[in-house]
């Protein structure tokens, strides 16, 4: 055996695998390093006053973030209210009735809906309801997030609804139940924690979106006063925060950024947790 | 299989689908019929509101270079170039990075370990981008600066952030296609004496390829389209440079900073058809990469 080429073989195993353990360490410590760096800067800033107070008129110095929580809290209930029921009612649809060419193309629009970017549906809501109404508004928005949410809670209960065991179906029928009894009242609630922790998910990621309010919710310095005028949201906030000239804004961004990815880091570690022990799938 | 069984329930001869069943049946259909009509609006609100542009400067639209909405001429070129340049410069970083740790996490690593640092992985991908957005302005931008880039931002700098949001997605498919790579093969290999590297190399990877030119294709989709975190940091300047340390300008940054404040209808409309571009291309990427794992689908 040549042991020059042997020698010279391990090596190069050895300087690969160091080389796919720093890509490893890279991935999954950039994550932490996020957390981090927002928890220490926003941590500074925050406290009460922050979170229960309205903003302070541009140029002076402290002030809050309530309406934006208010805000996007009212928005992201609004798409959820519009965006879950019609994504679990196609995806039931689709999982129990789904065959042919009109299911072939719901399957292929959701796809496409899945995969257009969140700035041209918010282009979207903007030419159906804020070009029409000449005014920003809350409603536009919500629209907006509800038609990102759609394709993500129509997949999800799909997924979860394929993987009720066929023999539960078939007992129910057996029995004589209808179907419609046979899907709302065994399937659907048998599928249940994965639904509903989907639409948490889709909740929690819409929660963070930026680019489809920019034009539609748009913002707004005061509380909020009905659901056609513009609103402040979270993430709109922290944008408009984060490009301003001012340091107090600066350190109010990191704040409101630690107070978002708080909520939205609960609402997937709660999601992990809560999908592991008995529904063996995790997505 | 389940709308099989109840199909063939339902042709048992002398029963037919009860009142019931029928009203629940249509209204379920017009929930999925909703996605359909939601989808078509999309399309045509799109192409109606944009109308004005292709009609005023027809296919040249996407390879002219001056923007101007005071004059309102408008050619998109600087913004097309610019989100290309970004999400290839974004792909050039994370694929190597995603397929070295979905390599480290499938072959080396034991399996918890292996499970927490996915979680750590799947959640970077939760993260708001306006949030990485934010990290990019106060961290990377200063970063990129002290290493030469002229003004901080630039394409490199949004692609670098791009970088980090697409790792996620090429990180977890490559680790589940390379988890179904099967035994047998990569047994077969140890036993004529290769290392745990040249298996990899050599039957791993190549078995696993369609499903990682699938991520990229994914990967790329997101990244063409993203918007926050591409916005605060490539510059917002809307010029064809080679060098990309230079700011640069993105189709989806360009539709964020100026449809709230669009001077004019015709303005409006070139930014509509930016948008629908946008759209269109983002549909044939994400097409390719459905293709790709299709196929991979039926292959194993």
């Amino acid at each position: 055996m040549n042991e020059a080429l042997y020698a010279r073989r391990k090596r190069l195993n050895a300087l690969m695998f160091a080389l796919t353990a720093v890509c490893a360490a890279v991935a999954s410590g950039t994550l932490l390093a996020i957390l981090g760096y927002i928890a220490w800067k926003g941590a500074s800033s925050l406290s009460w006053d922050f979170l229960l107070h309205l903003p302070k008129p541009v140029g002076e110095k402290g002030g809050g973030i309530a309406n934006s929580i208010v805000g996007s809290a009212k928005v992201v209930g609004l798409a959820g209210v519009m965006g879950v029921p019609v994504g679990v009612l196609a995806g039931v649809y689709l999982a129990e009735y789904g065959r042919g060419k009109f299911a072939f193309a719901v399957r292929y629009a959701a796809d496409v809906m899945n995969g257009v970017p969140s700035i041209v549906v918010g282009l979207f809501a903007y030419a159906l309801i804020v070009h029409p109404m000449k005014k920003f508004s809350a409603l536009s928005g919500a629209v907006a997030l509800a038609f990102i949410m759609i394709p993500i809670v129509l997949r999800n209960t799909e997924e979860f609804l394929r993987l009720v065991p066929g023999t539960i179906r078939e007992a129910a029928l057996a029995l004589g139940v209808p179907r419609w009894k046979v899907t709302l009242m065994v399937i659907l609630p048998t599928a249940g924690r994965g639904i509903l922790t989907g639409a948490l998910l889709a909740l929690a990621r819409v929660a963070g979106e930026t680019a489809p309010l920019i034009f539609t919710a748009f913002g707004n310095r005061f509380a909020d006063n009905g659901w056609l005028n513009p609103i402040a949201t979270l993430p709109h906030t922290i944008y408009t925060y984060a490009i301003s000239p001012y340091e107090d804004w600066h350190n109010q961004a990191w704040a409101a950024a630690l107070i978002l990815m708080a909520f939205v880091l609960l609402v997937n570690v709660t999601a992990r947790v809560w999908l592991r022990p008995s529904s063996g799938t995790s997505h | 299989m389940n709308a099989a069984v109840a199909d063939r329930v339902r042709k048992v001869p002398g029963s037919r689908e009860r009142a019931g069943d029928r009203l629940f049946r249509l209204i379920i259909t017009a929930f999925a019929g909703i996605i359909l009509f939601a989808a078509a609006a999309l399309a045509w609100q799109l192409t109606r509101e944009s109308l004005g542009t292709w009609k005023a400067f027809g296919a040249s639209f996407l390879w002219t270079s001056t923007w101007d909405p005071v004059n309102d001429v408008f050619g998109a070129l600087p913004f097309l170039y610019g989100t290309a340049v970004s999400s290839i410069l974004a792909l050039l970083i994370a694929v190597p990075l995603g397929v070295g740790a979905a390599v480290f996490l499938t072959e080396l690593a034991p399996k918890n370990v292996a499970e927490g640092l996915m979680f750590a992985i799947e959640l970077l991908a939760a993260v708001p981008s306006v949030i990485l957005g934010l990290m990019g302005i106060f961290i990377l931008v200063p970063a990129m600066r002290w290493a030469g880039a002229p003004y901080g931002v630039g394409m490199l700098t949004a692609g670098l952030i791009l970088a980090l949001m697409i790792l996620p997605y090429i990180t977890t498919i490559t680790r589940e296609v390379l988890l179904t790579v099967p035994r047998p093969l990569k047994e077969a290999m140890y036993a004529l004496g290769a290392t745990r590297w040249e298996v990899v190399r050599g039957v791993s990877l190549p078995f696993a390829r369609s499903g990682i030119i699938g991520a990229v294709f994914l990967s790329l989709g997101r990244a063409l389209g993203e918007t926050m975190a591409v916005t605060m940091v490539i510059g917002n300047t809307p010029r064809i440079d080679f060098n990309v340390l230079q700011p640069g300008y993105s189709m989806a940054a360009v539709i964020a900073n100026e449809l709230a404040e669009a001077a004019s209808d015709a303005h409006l409309s070139a930014l509509v058809a930016i948008g629908l571009a946008l759209m269109g291309v983002t549909v044939v990427v994400n097409g390719a990469a459905r293709l790709m794992i299709y196929r991979l689908g039926k292959r194993a």
